[in-house]
Parts: C-alpha cells; sequence; structure tokens
C-alpha cells in the first residue's frame, strides 16, 4: 500500500512494564486509528482496547520463539499497513520496528523507564530501525547519542 | 492484606523466601504471585500467575504492595495510590540477565510512596513500619513532555 494511503499507527509493547508505559503514552495518539499488540491476554481488556493483537513472546535466548514472534508481527503488519509504529520494548517491539522499517513505516522506539543507567539492549539494537529514539533518562540519552523528551514517571 | 509481585518473567526466591519468614515472625498476612509453579511457600499465599483481571484484584484490595523493582509494579502501585516497597533483584545472584533493576531503584529513591530495601533487613524495617506513605498517579511535567513529542512525531509523519 503506498504510504500516503496508510492510515493507522501500531502500538507495541511486551506484557507487563513495557505496556504500563504505553498505556501511560496513549494521550499522544488520542484521535488515531489505532491497533495494539503485546504478548499477554488480558491486558487490552483490561483497557478496553478496541483492536488489539496477540503475539507470541520470545527474549534473546529463545531463537524458536523469536521466529514465531517475527512471522506473527509480519503478518499483521502486512494486514493493517501502519503508517507509525511506536514501541516500548522489548524484544517483540524490537522485531516490528525491523520489519516495520522495512515495509515503509515510520518507527518509534522509547527504551523503558526502567533502564536508568544504560540503554537496554533491544535498544540500542532498535536505533538503525528507528525514526525516532528516545531513553526516558537524560544521562542515558547523552551517554548514547539518543533523545530525551521527558519521561513517564 | 500484603499483596507481593515479582513480574510476569522469572521467579524471584529469595524476596519470596524472605516475605515467608517475615510472615512467620510477625504474623502478617501476604498474598504473593510469585511466578514459580514448584514453590510451596509455609506462611503466606501464593499463586505463579495471575490474569490481569485477577492481578488488579489483588492489588486494589492490598494495603501495601512489595514486589521486585519492576516498572510494571511501580506504575501499578502509582495509579492505585498504594505504598510500595521495593526489593531489587541482582545479576550476580542470577535474579535477572542485568543489574538494571539495582539502577532502576537507585533512580526511583525519593519518589513518594517508593520504599526501597536493599536487603532483607530492610525489607522486615519497611514491612514492620506503620504508616508507610503511598505512591501518586499524578501526570509529572516529564510526562506531558513525552506525550508532546510522540504526538508531534505523530502528526508529522
Amino acid at each position: 500500500m503506498p504510504y500516503r494511503s496508510r492510515n493507522c499507527i501500531l502500538a507495541v509493547a511486551s506484557g507487563g512494564g513495557h505496556w504500563e508505559e504505553l498505556m501511560l503514552l496513549r494521550p499522544a495518539w488520542l484521535g488515531e486509528d489505532v491497533h495494539y499488540a503485546t504478548t499477554l491476554k488480558g491486558l487490552a481488556e483490561r483497557a478496553e482496547l478496541d483492536n488489539a493483537h496477540y503475539i507470541p513472546d520470545c527474549n534473546r535466548d529463545e531463537r524458536l520463539n523469536m521466529v514465531r514472534t517475527a512471522l506473527a508481527i509480519t503478518a499483521l503488519l502486512i494486514r493493517i499497513q501502519p503508517r507509525v509504529i511506536i514501541t516500548t520494548g522489548a524484544l517483540p517491539g524490537l522485531i516490528a520496528l525491523l520489519i516495520g522499517k522495512r515495509l515503509g513505516a515510520r518507527t518509534v522506539w522509547i527504551d523503558s523507564v526502567a533502564n536508568a543507567e544504560e540503554m537496554s539492549l533491544a535498544g540500542q539494537r532498535a536505533r538503525r530501525a528507528s525514526d525516532l529514539w528516545i531513553s526516558q533518562w537524560p544521562s542515558v540519552a547523552e551517554l548514547v547519542g539518543a533523545e530525551y523528551a521527558g519521561s513517564v514517571l | 492484606m500484603i499483596f507481593a509481585t515479582v513480574g510476569t518473567q522469572l521467579p524471584f526466591r529469595r524476596l519470596i523466601n524472605a516475605l515467608d519468614e517475615i510472615a512467620g515472625e510477625r504474623g502478617l498476612t501476604i498474598h504473593a504471585q510469585t511466578a514459580d509453579p514448584n514453590y510451596r511457600a509455609r506462611n503466606i499465599d501464593t499463586i505463579a500467575k495471575l490474569d490481569p483481571a485477577s492481578f488488579d484484584e489483588r492489588m486494589a484490595n492490598a494495603t501495601l504492595i512489595v514486589g521486585h523493582a519492576g516498572i510494571g509494579t511501580v506504575l501499578n502501585a502509582k495509579k492505585l495510590r498504594k505504598p510500595l516497597i521495593i526489593f531489587p533483584r541482582r545479576a550476580a545472584l542470577n535474579e535477572h540477565r542485568n543489574d538494571h533493576q539495582l539502577a532502576t531503584a537507585r533512580a526511583l529513591e525519593g519518589v513518594e510512596g517508593v520504599h526501597i530495601a536493599w536487603n532483607e533487613v530492610e525489607l522486615k524495617a519497611l514491612l514492620s513500619a506503620s504508616d508507610l506513605e503511598p505512591a501518586t498517579p499524578e501526570g509529572s511535567a516529564t510526562s506531558f513532555q513525552l506525550i508532546a513529542r510522540v504526538r508531534d512525531f505523530i502528526s508529522g509523519s
């Protein structure tokens, strides 16, 4: 689909703190057509969200799970064609940005506020695939060359 | 009722063992979500996994929350205005892949309602305190700032 006819935003986060942070950022996309993807069932319902998709979880020690996650994300991206993908992590979010960038989306990585002294590994890997690459701590942002633009805390 | 949580990803035996012991000594009522299906405690109620709705219910009914130093735990305690004790995981004890929880805890020092126990002795002292300050959900200037930045990016995309 040509970029200009894309409409929706995809917001991705692993279940747990990453998801809680994403939820606090919702005012940023108020009024947009948003889809959500997360790794824990029940979270989207609890937040009363429409257009929520479940994706399998993975971490960097689980090659097979990473493939499953990547396949699910690819299928989702091809189906909904987001123009912007935003993630607070973790690895499933990185995978969404890597694949999404290839498919023509604009991308945002927001490193978790948990990473107060150094950026996460996934965040470091996300740099090349991010149009907006953020740390929520000024000292970390300075250390790695990311943007600091506030934090959820 | 005290509610303890170790997050969705990994067990945290050192915390749960400490809570079990303290509950026995002091007669405290503690319900713990442990991420540890094989673990049985002596003095506290444990469950490995809670679905989000049940988790919310336990948090809402608690007078005090105790957790690993996970951001989900912190944000939930703030949202529900509960006093929170956090007990960071340590990589050296194989409790996590790195020490970012120690860094998180250092960064949270002084945040209203978030009380940090760096070891089991401090954990016991905090659990025995009678009037721990609750956390608050107030939106901060920095969170408005971050929202604005992301919003700005979206509208330019």
